[in-house]
Order: C-alpha cells, then structure tokens, then sequence
C-alpha cells in the first residue's frame, strides 16, 4: 500500500492525530492540532494517519520491559538510568525477591554494582514519584553475559522493523540473540566476539539510518559481508 | 569602540553596512553540531553569531525541582573572545538579566508540564556580537529545542526593529543600536500569533510603533520559515547514504 510520508516540524498543523497525555507529540490548539515535534507524518492510502518523532525522549510506563544500569545505590536500593528524565529505583528486597521469611544478603550491593546492566519491569511510575522496578518476573534481572548498546529510544521501532523484519534478519544473519527494549538498549548475545561487533555496528548503522528505505537490504548484505571478511 | 557613522542612510536609501531599511542580515542556521549535548543549534545574522545548546530533561536537583512542570534554565553568555574589546567571562548584571528575559520568553512555548520535577538546560553563548544578540539567542534556542525532541509549540524567533535618522529598519546591526534613536527586539512564534518578547529602547510615535511591529512580524515569519527548511533539510541530508521515504 502506498503512502504519504513528509517531515513535519514543531507548530505545524497535523490532521487526523488525537493528541495524548502519554504521547505528547501532538497538542490541541483552538480548533487545530499541531506536532510539538520533529517528526515522519504519515498519510496512508485508506486515510489513516500516523506520526513518528524522529527525536524524542522516552517516559517510562508501568509494565514496559526495560534495560537499566545500575549509577548508584542507597541503603536499600540501586538507581538505575534507564535512558529517561527520571532515574529508575530498584529495591534491594525486590532484587532477591524476599518474602516473610527470608532474608537479603547481608551485603546485597555485591551482587549487583555500579556499571552493571539489569533487565526489569516498571512495576510503578506516575511522574510523581520515580519509577520503580522489579526483577520479579520471568527472564528478568541482571544481565550476566553478552553486551548492551543503547540507541536512542525513538529509533527502537526501526531496530524492529515492520513486523520485526529487521530484527529477524539480524537474528537469521548473525545468529545472535537479541533483547530490544522500549528504552532504547538493546541486550546482545553472541557465540563469539566478532559476531557481537558486527552485530553492534549493523544496529549503530540502523540507528543512524533510521528513517531511510531499503534499510533492512543493505544491513543484511553488510552483516553477510563483514563475515566473510572476519571468517565467522 | 566603533565611531558614530555621519548618516545612518545615504543618499540611495542605503543603511551602514550597505543593506536596504527591510532587509535582514545573511542569515545561517545549522542543528545538531554539539555531540554531547540533546540539541544544539548554531545561528548567524551577518557577523553576529550564537550557539545554543539543551540539555535535559534531566532529574532536578531538590532546590530548584517543580512538582508540577520542568524548570527552565537558561544561561544567556557572552564569549570572552565574543566582542571588541575582552569581556570579562564573569557573568555580568546585563547577561543575567538577558538570561531571565529569554526564560520568560521560552516559558509560554515549551511544554514543561509533561516532565514534572526535571530541569531542562538551555545555554546561549554568544561566539561573536554584533547587535541583536538577544534575538538570535532566541532563534537558535527555537531550533535548539527542536533538535533535542523537546515538545514545543511551535518554532519561535526573534529580530530587532531600529529606528536611524528617523527611518525604520529592520534587524539593527551594532553601530546602528549604539547610536541609533530606537531599538525594538521582538520573539514571537508567528504560527501561534504569538509574541514572548517584547522590549523598547528609545522613542517610537505611535505609529512608528505599530509600523514597527508589522516589520518585525514580517521578519520573524520569514526567519521560522527558515528554521523549518534548516530541520527538515538536515534530518534529509542526516540520511544521505540512502534515499528519504517519501
């Protein structure tokens, strides 16, 4: 289906778009919407409209599956950066997951320390408060092997492609294992560390590349090439 | 110092540095230079040249955090190297007042209320001045702004109006505001018919002052329309190894 794209910038009237609390790219004003960002509009052929910041800034909300790194700590909980305005809490009781009767190590910040990457769900954000993390779920916790990249947050759904054609050229072409989340870091894990490079180049490329066609070709045919000049 | 020009307009209707009473200085503009920063911006009305930087929205610290919006921080410097003679890099009782004008006029535009308790950072620094540093600060913020992915309302930007030997003109260079009768500095985001700066020095008729404000309207659509081809041409160009969807 083809379709209308063009570049929008802020104050520009955008039609068709129902302006969000969560997704503050649009505003209401007088009888007219505008875009309060830069931005991909696109029109399609059956009349729906969609716009995608091309720059933006990720606000975290309850239940996304986020990578964090762990900055510092206070008596009883990690600060985790998670690529957003608010730092990220993480309790010492929710990492162990303590229940009534048992306990957390008595030094828990051994086991996890400053530079160090977690997986977690937001398990509460209202802007009031920070948001707050937990561990408890599964394939949750502390990433122990493979690497994390972080990319900026808007360009996760390029990483992913139109019904995650681009990550599963990654997948298929590396052999990798891959965990985008919402915030913009992605958890990658190879068999050796050449792949992981070249894994790591080809999502820099997507990222700096992002809103151009013909994307998911041209990375396949890099990745196919960096191995045959590698020999992995 | 620079000398007092004998006219301000010669015989062909013709201002000091040789433009016409409507005609704005060459006007530059490029985003996105500072890596380190969320956006920047570089702007150039002839040789007066300003870069601004964001940074944010960041966490606050507890003194200055709002539990209801972000609080704007704007530092409006001059470069040491920025003028004739050294200035002082210590900021002086003329930048920190240019600082919280500027803020004051941000704050109606940027839509602090989605980032409650963050800070975001705007810096201005000001490489070289010659006259009306304070509108292009505001323009370069405008840009600035945008190319952080901060929501605001619209692009603004600013311009002064003068007045010499009784003739107004458009976008005051530095003889021209030392010596000149007036000077009129305008930011205004012209898609919102809305103006957030607004500052007089010197005398205006009534009507040179509403003929003024037109003038100054005029530019500051013209410069914003600028400011959307800078964005939309940069996030092109940003791509050019491959061809833009369109």
């Amino acid at each position: 289906m083809s379709s209308n794209k063009r570049i929008v910038v802020p104050g520009e009237v955008i039609e068709g778009i129902t302006p969000s609390v969560q997704e503050f790219y649009a505003f209401n004003y007088g009888d007219t919407t505008r875009a309060s960002m830069i931005g991909v509009l696109d029109i399609k052929q059956d009349g729906q409209t969609s716009f995608s910041p091309i720059n933006g800034i990720y606000m975290p909300r309850e239940g996304d599956v986020v990578i964090g790194l762990v900055t510092s700590h206070g008596v009883s909980n990690w600060f985790l950066d998670i690529n957003s305005p608010y730092q990220a809490i993480l309790s010492v009781q929710d990492f162990f997951g303590v229940r009534q009767n048992s306990q957390a190590p008595e030094d828990p910040f051994r086991y996890l320390q400053i530079g160090e990457f977690v997986k977690a769900k937001i398990a509460a954000f209202d802007r009031i408060r920070n948001p707050l993390l937990t561990v408890q779920d599964k394939g949750l916790g502390k990433i122990v092997e493979g690497s994390v990249i972080i990319i900026h947050p808007t360009k996760v759904a390029r990483v992913i492609g139109r019904k995650g054609s681009m990550i599963e050229t990654l997948k298929t072409t590396t052999g990798c294992e891959y965990f985008v989340a919402v915030n913009g870091a992605i958890h990658i894990k190879c068999d050796n560390k050449d792949l992981e490079t070249i894994a790591e180049t080809a999502i820099e490329t997507i990222e700096s590349q992002a809103h151009t066609s013909g994307l998911t070709e041209r990375i396949k045919k890099f990745i196919e090439e960096e191995r045959k000049i590698r020999g992995v | 110092m620079m000398a007092r020009p004998e006219k301000f307009i010669d015989e062909s209707g013709r201002r000091v540095d040789g433009r016409l009473p409507n005609e704005l200085r060459p006007i530059k503009m490029q985003v996105g230079l500072l890596k380190n920063a969320n956006g920047s911006a570089l702007v150039e009305y002839g040789l007066t040249k300003v870069i601004a930087a964001i940074y944010g929205p960041r966490e606050s610290q507890k003194s200055v955090s709002l539990p209801d919006r972000a609080s704007l921080r704007v530092r409006y410097h001059m470069a040491p190297f920025s003028t004739e003679e050294r200035k002082n890099p210590v900021p002086t009782r003329r930048e920190i007042e240019l600082s919280k004008v500027l803020r004051e006029s941000l704050e109606p535009i940027v839509m602090t209320n989605y980032f409650p308790r963050t800070t975001i950072d705007v810096f201005v620094e000001v490489l070289q001045s010659d006259g009306g540093t304070r509108t292009v600060a505001a323009t370069a913020a405008s840009l600035a702004l945008a190319d952080a992915g901060i929501p605001i309302k619209a692009l603004f930007g600013g311009v002064a109006v003068g007045k010499v030997d009784g003739v107004l003109v458009v976008d005051i260079n530095e003889v021209e505001d030392m010596y000149g009768d007036a000077d009129m500095p305008i930011v205004a985001a012209p898609d919102l018919n809305l103006v957030t700066l607004y500052q007089l020095n010197g005398v205006l008729s009534k009507d040179e002052f509403q003929e003024a404000f037109d003038i100054a309207m005029n530019a500051i659509t013209g410069i914003v329309n600028m400011e959307k081809e800078t964005l939309k041409s940069s996030y092109q160009v940003e791509n050019k190894e491959g061809d833009l969807e369109k």
